[in-house]
């Protein structure tokens, strides 16, 4: 895996779970160790230079790093302190991050008291605490309702247009990394895509007719005869990328009458690119067990 | 713009044990009152069948002799208490923020140990008071050097408590160590009965329980707190180190303990990762 994250772009890693995401989550944010390669963090090397990234970065866990026993307010100084603010310069800063979350009036209340919505930017207010250069988030819409993500990516990317703020997040929502500048898709811990959402579904070409059928191979095979063009078997159900999708429809319903149970156009997604790259569907994974 | 400071960050962390501490109350109560219920039971209820020395008269009550190691036994529980709650902070998550900060391990150690150190010192402290029924006459100076030996004493049991906690994924695996190793230093620490002296001649079985009793560096502290309680008493046939020793072996104990903590706490857990 070979790739370089800009200053001030909103980077996600899309993959399903145990494609390595989570791995890379934690090599980046110095959890774990670097087992070989190299990484570079705003010009120092995770290796030899982990205490300075550590103080650049900002990292929000997919799991709660809450103390539950104490205040809001005193969560964040606490945190606030490990990375060496104090007096006025931290009230400052936990009060406006506070005000910004709309946690202002919660600043008194125990963590364990708040809902799992509120929890999560109480994470948030955390990991900026220190106004990093660069935050990592793993799964950061994990738990949030609709309305609480867009608040999310609404906030992310004033970070990033305000602040110049670099985001790395990692994410198993297909819709959702379509908000970032670029994404890198990741299968069984190898680099399947990279690039702007937009050009990445571009590759695909055209458009994607999706047939379903009771016996696919062989339709698959048949269509390839016939016209030409490459038909993939995906889960039990014929796939195709072709150009001017509407004109095929009627082409291939009337060449293969009575084969087809349904079919299906659609405008190329983040998990058309996922299939073109791999051979098959997003989701299959998740029936493993998790990594 | 942010700084590396060790020290605040280790402040911050200690404060943070001490008002977890003081929020949860049935922590208070469990680690003052089993110490306290016991030492008025035993020291009541044995007073008939202790003598200590060769003195019939004169020597001192049970509840006397008993004080200091239920002042150690306060001081043990409240270390235990704040050391399990280094398994709660990696389960629940708290512990991964810390990890990824840019502080050295040693803050990280120091803030924790030290809060569990003060709170322990605290409540040591608030059962010390109940020395004030005891038959003693302790100078301003000797209370002085008992904050200070059992500072001691405490970092030494918290930085112990804190070593074992970091290997330990469960609370359920804490408690075997507690029962394998703490419990055992306190009842052999001369706090609950006297050490029985060296003699050539002696019982084999007293030879060894005097030899356990004497590489206890737990002995020591309890000794020392029961000499600036009561320096005139007489130990008769009993095993009791100098002043010195318990001021040297305690501060040794506590130097290695938070050493060995901070080694111990380089490695990585499996647990870290959530």
């Amino acid at each position: 895996m070979d790739l370089t994250i800009e200053r001030g772009e909103i980077f996600a890693v899309l993959g399903p779970n145990g494609g390595g995401k989570t791995t890379l989550f934690r090599v980046l944010s110095t959890l774990i160790p670097l087992q070989e390669g190299q990484v570079q963090i705003a010009g120092c090397d995770l290796r030899r230079g982990a205490a300075e990234i550590r103080a650049r970065i900002g990292v929000v866990f997919q799991a709660p790093s809450l103390d539950r026993k104490l205040t809001v307010a005193e969560n964040i100084d606490i945190q606030g302190a490990l990375y060496g603010l104090a007096g006025r310069d931290l009230a400052a800063r936990r009060d406006m991050l506070l005000a910004q979350f709309g946690l202002a009036d919660r600043a008194r209340e125990l963590t364990e008291k708040l809902s799992g919505g509120l929890r999560r930017r109480v994470e948030l207010a955390k990991g900026l605490i220190h106004e990093p250069e660069l935050l990592l988030l793993d799964e950061p819409s994990t738990g949030l309702d609709p309305a609480a993500r867009s608040d999310l990516w609404r906030y992310l990317k004033s970070l990033r247009d305000e602040r110049g703020t670099t985001v790395i997040l990692t994410t198993h929502f297909l819709d959702e990394a379509d908000g970032a500048d670029r994404i890198a898709i990741l299968n069984e811990g190898r680099l399947v895509a990279l690039g702007r959402p937009d050009d990445l579904r571009a590759e695909v070409g055209g458009d994607s007719i999706t047939i379903e059928t009771l016996s696919p191979t062989q339709l698959a095979t048949a269509i390839h005869e016939k016209f030409g063009v490459v038909a993939k078997v995906v889960d039990a159900s014929v796939r195709l990328e072709v150009p001017a999708g509407h004109e095929w429809i009627a082409r291939l319903v009337e060449a293969f009458p009575g084969q087809i149970s349904a079919i299906r156009l659609g405008k190329p997604t983040l998990e058309d690119v996922f299939i073109a790259r791999t051979g098959h569907r997003f989701w299959r994974e998740q029936q493993g067990p998790e990594a | 713009m942010t700084r590396n400071r060790p020290l605040r960050a280790a402040a911050a962390l200690a404060w943070r044990e001490i008002i977890r501490f003081f929020r949860q109350r049935n922590r208070i109560i469990g680690s003052i009152g089993t110490p306290l219920v016991f030492w008025l039971l035993f020291g009541a209820g044995l007073s008939q069948s202790f003598r200590l020395g060769g003195s019939a008269a004169g020597g001192p009550s049970f509840l006397q002799y008993f004080f200091p190691g239920s002042l150690l036994l306060i001081v043990l529980f409240t270390a235990i208490f704040s050391s399990i709650s280094i398994i709660e902070d990696r389960r629940e998550g708290f512990l991964q923020g810390v990890l990824v900060a840019p502080i050295p391990r040693w803050a990280m150690v120091l803030g924790k140990v030290l809060g569990g150190t003060l709170v322990a010192l605290v409540q040591g402290l608030i059962f010390l008071l109940l020395a004030l029924t005891l038959p003693i006459e302790v100078r301003p100076l000797a209370w002085l050097a008992l904050v200070v030996l059992l500072f001691f004493a405490a970092l030494a049991l918290t930085s112990l408590g804190f070593a074992f906690a970091w290997r330990t994924d469960s609370s359920q695996g804490f408690h075997a160590i507690m029962n394998l190793v703490l419990m055992p230093m306190w009842l052999l620490s001369g706090g609950f009965f006297p050490a029985p002296d060296w003699s050539a001649e002696g019982h084999i079985g007293q030879q060894m329980l005097h030899a356990a009793m004497r590489v206890n560096p737990l002995s020591y502290a309890v000794a020392g707190v029961r000499q600036l309680l009561s320096p005139n008493l007489d130990y008769g046939g009993s095993w009791v180190p100098g002043m010195a020793s318990c001021w040297v072996v305690t501060i040794l104990f506590a130097a290695v303990c938070f050493t060995a903590a901070v080694l111990i706490s380089r490695q990585r857990m499996t647990g870290d990762l959530l």
